[in-house]
């Protein structure tokens, strides 16, 4: 049995002092403005009005926070903010209001993701549609607080919907679409941009009015809430082996169920801003001969390069990964079968093993061939790992990769980029 | 205990299920030593409901009411700590020593 | 310069703690305010006051999507001149670069710097840390620099840099700091000397 219960209160915007940089409290109408990507995060948050934010800061995320703070302290919002003493506590926090039916959001980075990691399947086993900023960096040891995926990518398989953004525009309308996109099918979110190369940038971004952002976002209607006090539930029991594989393959549907899901939310938001949310990006793709695969901010630098060959003739195209989890196999198969060759920019290891992406191509593009019913030349693929520890990668690195791909030279063999 | 398996289309997503349903299980029915409760003896102090580990001592008006039977394990601890020794452990069952 | 979509590429050289940062910052708003399309991010080595700091920042006409590090910037602005004696900045300037120092003696200061063979842009002067001192009261150079190199650069007009920066400044330092910034700044403007 179902049922409402309305926690966003009517907001009263109670200016305490004045606004911290030129960032307005209230988004009249669509607007450009100069923010970083951490900003665009909080930016989102803002007009999402969370009911619960329980944070823990941590280099580079904390920028996030910090401006959700500000229009906290300002009154902006009404959200309750819980400041905890760990990022495993923060989770926790989150997990509890979310079952007690509040709409909770959050951020974290790196170790601070990595601490949290024992109740991220937690809350993607109670089915808490809790979202989450992540502004990745490299995981320790040795300490760095640079940009990789080391920390997003141990987490992949833990039943979190996966989000990519290259840059805080895409952050910004990434984290809005989260929030519904969560709350339809049940199940936690991040999204995700690069520490300090994004999060730390500012760029041009353009943001929509409040009023209208909130008809989008709606309330949330929770699930048999905690709070709900007339019909009682438990929430966490002990699961023995007649029980738990069914709850998990729940979990499995239900982000299955999130390809469909996904572009429904995103046909909704594109009436408001009018972009096109798609699974991934294709960026000369269709025509292109040799193309490359990668995320985030490095998929901007590719597409400048893509610009550049393309301008000498070069049929040179680009695959930017935006929905990363879950990993729709034949969407990407079908973008990539006619394709020469392939390279895969990973930006993480995946030591003892493949690279995440490359897998997960690999996988595809096998697939595809299998169950084809006309034969195809499968296009070669070479992996390459870059950027780790927030190692710069440049637009002559991404030229030389298209290069080595006209000339063929790929193998099974992992390749680096800027290693010593 | 539910014996009802329910394929995973059915079942209740996130393992939610119905409130206090550890009240179904009657863990009592394991026991082999019962507390017998002298309430000429008892001073009505309220120890033995603080010990209890099971909550199965409770009170009504401000005096101490029966051991509820039905999740009382045995263990003893309120005829332990029982300052005018108004309980004490007998047997469950008939047989065998003391 | 003839460089595609009017993108202009600055690196600002500073000290952790001096506004190097900031300064960067400050730029890409105002540049974005004014309609252009503006990037601006820092490069830290290890976070302490005084290490050395890289800001790069970018303005175009069009979205920049690129995010590698300015290798080949068409303005270097210096807002310590005592990071020349400890690394290079000239690495990567091109024949007509612009660079702007924060310095009180050119002659010293000139002699410093690497230039590449060939190079004939503008080298600008100015004693921003002395405006500081004299303006704000505090060795906060990084504004006054700032202002020196639109008179040497105009990719941005004076007047509406003043304008767009006091309405920015105002919300982040309050009228007495900003008043105290915008004089530095008339005053960078008006010293300010390409040697």
């Amino acid at each position: 049995m179902k049922t409402h219960i309305t926690f966003q209160n009517k907001l009263i915007v109670k200016k305490i002092g004045a606004p911290r940089k030129k960032i307005p409290h209230d988004i009249k109408k669509k607007t450009m403005l100069a923010l970083t990507g951490g900003e665009a995060a909080a930016m989102a948050m803002k007009q999402v009005n969370p009911d619960v934010a329980a944070v823990y800061p941590i280099t580079p995320q904390t920028p996030i926070m910090a401006a959700f703070s500000n229009y906290w302290a300002d009154g902006a919002v009404n959200t309750e903010m819980i400041h905890v003493e760990s990022e495993h506590s923060a989770m926790s926090a989150c997990v509890g209001a979310s079952a007690a039916g509040a709409r909770v959001m959050t951020a974290t980075a790196s170790v601070g993701l990595a601490l949290m990691f024992e109740i991220l399947p937690v809350a993607s086993g109670t089915r808490l549609p809790i979202v989450m900023n992540i502004a990745n960096r490299a995981l320790s040891a040795p300490i760095n607080i640079h940009c990789d995926y080391s920390d997003t990518m141990a987490t992949r398989d833990q039943g979190w919907i996966q989000i990519y953004s290259e840059n805080a525009q895409e952050v910004y309308e990434n984290t809005l679409l989260a929030v519904k996109l969560a709350e339809s099918i049940n199940l936690p979110a991040m999204v995700c941009q690069d520490g300090f190369l994004t999060s730390h940038s500012i760029e041009n971004i353009i943001v929509y009015p409040d009023d209208i952002i909130r008809k989008f976002l709606g309330t949330r209607k929770p699930y048999r809430p905690l709070l709900d006090v007339k019909n009682p539930v438990t929430y966490g029991p002990l699961q023995l082996q007649n029980y738990y594989f069914e709850t998990k393959k729940q979990v499995e549907d239900a982000m299955n169920k999130a390809k469909k899901e996904y572009l429904i939310v995103g046909k909704s938001l594109k009436k408001i801003t009018g972009t096109d949310y798609e699974y991934f990006e294709s960026y000369f793709l269709e025509d292109a001969e040799y193309a490359i695969i990668t995320m985030s901010s490095t998929a901007g630098t590719t597409k400048v390069v893509v610009d550049k060959l393309r301008a000498q003739g070069k049929k040179v195209g680009l695959l930017k990964i935006k929905l990363y989890r879950p990993f729709v196999y034949e969407e990407y198969g079908k973008a990539l079968i006619h394709l020469k060759g392939i390279a895969v920019l990973d930006r993480s290891l995946t030591i003892g093993a493949e690279c995440p992406i490359y897998t997960d191509i690999k996988s595809t593009l096998f697939n595809m061939y299998v169950n084809a019913k006309k034969k195809f030349e499968i296009p070669k693929l070479q992996s390459y790992t870059y950027g780790l520890g927030g190692r710069d990668i440049f637009e002559s690195d991404i030229e030389s990769v298209f290069e080595e791909l006209e000339k063929g030279k790929l193998s099974n063999e992992k390749k680096y980029i800027g290693l010593r | 205990m539910n014996s009802e398996l329910k394929s995973h289309k059915k079942m209740e997503p996130g393992g939610l299920t119905e409130p206090a349903s550890s009240l179904k299980n009657k863990t009592g029915s394991w026991r082999s030593m019962r507390p017998k409760w002298d309430a000429k003896k008892c001073v009505h102090c309220m120890f033995c409901a603080v010990y209890c580990p099971d909550n199965c001592i409770l009170a009504k008006k401000g005096k101490r009411t029966e051991t509820d039977l039905n999740y009382c394990k045995g263990c003893g601890i309120c005829a332990n700590v029982c300052p005018v020794n108004a309980i004490k452990m007998v047997k469950e069952h008939e047989g065998g020593k003391k | 310069m003839n460089n595609p979509d009017n993108t202009i590429s600055i690196v600002i050289h500073g000290r952790g703690g001096q506004g190097a940062k900031t300064a960067a910052m400050l730029l890409a708003e105002v540049a974005i305010s004014l309609g252009r399309y503006a990037q601006a991010f820092p490069e830290y080595g290890p976070e302490r006051s005084g290490a050395p700091v890289k800001a790069y920042i970018r303005i175009s006409d069009k979205a920049i999507r690129t995010h590698q590090p300015i290798i080949n910037p068409d303005i270097v602005i210096i807002i310590d001149d005592s990071l020349l004696d400890f690394i290079s900045v000239t690495d990567g300037i091109k024949p007509d670069s612009t660079i702007v120092i924060n310095t009180n003696n050119s002659e010293v200061t000139k002699k410093k710097l690497k230039l590449p063979k060939g190079f004939f842009g503008k080298i600008a002067v100015v004693n921003a840390t002395a405006i500081a001192l004299e303006r704000i009261g505090a060795n906060k150079s990084n504004t006054a620099t700032l202002a020196a190199t639109l008179k040497v650069m105009d990719f941005i007009k004076f007047n509406e840099f003043q304008q767009e920066a006091k309405s920015i400044l105002i919300h982040k330092l309050g009228k007495e700091k900003t008043d105290q910034n915008m004089l530095a700044i008339k005053d960078a403007f008006e010293e300010v000397k390409v040697i």
